[in-house]
């Protein structure tokens, strides 16, 4: 029985996460059209084109997917053969497997069991997440070099070295979250956010850890390599930087890399800084609105209402991705490293000290 | 049940799904290799040489070299930062003095100019 939960959850992160990242393909297309005046995918239709209009959803959802897995998958004979087959599933699969340490509900009381709805209850869900996403540099650098060709190689070393750089921020920005709950299990920390500050505030992290969030954020955008920080694959300098000599499925799987990361820092974000599954004022037994009045709620619909609260934050935070992506230009390459290095860095570093002096004059001063 | 064995199963489950992405375009696309689509693609013109051996700026190496000082610092943080409330004033000063060598060391690398990009 054990077994049976364990494996439905990993299925239900990973289908979470795969769903995810085939919707934001179409918001993508959709949105970014939108943005720029423009239909957007509406090549291909139901029907026969005889509707009025076109969502473009057979267009992103069945079309192109079956044309990409129908390409031909082309390896350049100078190629290193095996490291340009590892490449894309490097990039992949630690993406995947992210997904399975993020809470995406509180419990799921079933026929008696409370079941934890989180993949993998990892101790150090935190940790965990951050080596994985530090793990998809080696995809960039292995395909950019196993490819043999200049564009590639420089997308690949322009890469590594712009992930590598906004890493050391991204890790300190959280190392100021951990301090604030003094944990690193995700579960742990996406339930504290249930309590209320003041009597009426949500104790989401945003309100303790604002700095952090910001330079979270920033720092996230940098890791899934997208405009404004698409210096690896800039296609107006490199082609398409490392994913230059891939084509078909491996192709597809180097996108669909950025898209897991893009759904990686918003369901990071969600869960770290604006309370993940947590609805204001729910509780597991119903709403207790500040003011003592409430009512109940069953248990399964507060459950219902906790994964869909989880995901409406999901699409948010892509969505602000998104409309960052089409609203910014590109960095240039000094700009980046400066403000990665000079910027991002001693800020992070200043908020670690500035929270450590506060958790300690504000709770401590027994010990 | 083991949350270590739980990750065991998402690991083979990912792996499973990752590698079938994988070789999907291989199963089901054509294979038509010719002499010209084998090629490194060179803006249309024949590539000239090959990339083994070529150099590229040292920059990059130093950036991955400050990477690896200034990770590795951040990742002894994360045990003190949950154990932080058990530490007290004790672990504030023990983490300014580490704090403050690692912030020492980058007044330095910003001043030497290795964080300059030009």
């Amino acid at each position: 029985m054990d077994v049976i939960i364990v494996v439905a959850k990993a299925l239900v992160a990973l289908v979470i996460c795969l769903q995810v990242t085939v919707l934001l393909l179409w918001v993508e297309r959709k949105g970014s059209a939108l943005i720029q005046d423009r239909v957007g995918a509406n090549r291909a239709n139901l029907f026969g084109g005889l509707l009025p209009f076109n969502l473009g959803i057979v267009n992103t959802f069945i079309a192109d997917p079956v044309k990409l897995f129908h390409k031909e998958d082309i390896v350049p004979a100078e190629a290193d053969q095996f490291l340009h087959w590892l490449a894309p599933w490097l990039a992949v699969f630690p993406l995947f497997l992210t997904f399975a340490v993020i809470p995406f509900g509180d419990v799921l009381v079933l026929g008696g069991r409370e079941i934890n709805l989180q993949a993998v209850e990892l101790g150090g869900g935190l940790l965990f997440v951050l080596a994985m996403v530090s793990l998809g540099v080696y995809g960039v650098i292995v395909g950019g070099w196993a490819s043999n060709s200049r564009y590639a190689l420089l997308g690949g070393v322009r890469g590594s070295a712009q992930m590598v750089s906004y890493e050391v921020g991204m890790g300190l920005a959280l190392v100021s979250v951990a301090l604030t709950y003094g944990t690193l299990d995700l579960q742990t920390i996406n339930r504290e956010q249930g309590a209320l500050m003041w009597g009426f505030l949500p104790a989401w992290g945003v309100f303790y850890q604002p700095i952090a969030f910001v330079l979270f954020f920033i720092a996230g955008m940098a890791e899934s390599k997208r405009a404004p920080f698409d210096l690896p694959e800039a296609e107006s300098e490199l082609v398409a930087g490392f994913q230059t000599e891939y084509s078909g499925s491996k192709m597809s799987m180097f996108m669909m890399a950025d898209f897991i990361e893009v759904a990686i820092v918003a369901a990071l974000v969600t869960t770290l800084f604006f309370g993940g599954w947590q609805i204001p004022y729910l509780q597991r037994d119903g709403f207790h609105f500040p003011g003592g009045f409430g009512f109940a709620v069953p248990s399964l619909a507060v459950t219902v209402l906790q994964i869909v609260s989880f995901l409406v934050k999901l699409f948010v935070f892509c969505w602000f991705q998104i409309l960052i992506r089409w609203s910014l230009p590109r960095l240039r390459y000094d700009q980046l490293m400066s403000l990665g290095w000079k910027r991002l860095l001693p800020v992070a570093l200043a908020n670690v000290v500035v929270t450590a002096v506060l958790v300690l004059a504000l709770e401590g001063w027994t010990t | 049940m083991n949350p270590y064995a739980a990750l065991l199963i998402s690991v083979a489950l990912c792996g499973v799904v990752a590698t079938l992405m994988l070789v999907m375009s291989w199963l089901l696309g054509p294979k038509r290799p010719t002499e010209v689509k084998l090629q490194i693609f060179e803006t249309g013109n024949p590539p000239i040489g090959s990339l083994r051996g070529h150099r590229f700026p040292v920059k990059f190496y130093l950036v991955a070299i400050l990477f690896v000082v200034f990770d590795i610092e951040v990742v002894f943080m994360y045990p003190w930062a949950v154990a932080y409330r058990g530490l007290g004033w004790f672990g504030l000063a023990e983490m300014a003095v580490f704090v403050g060598i690692l912030a020492v060391g980058l007044a330095y690398v910003w001043r030497v100019g290795a964080l300059d990009w030009d």
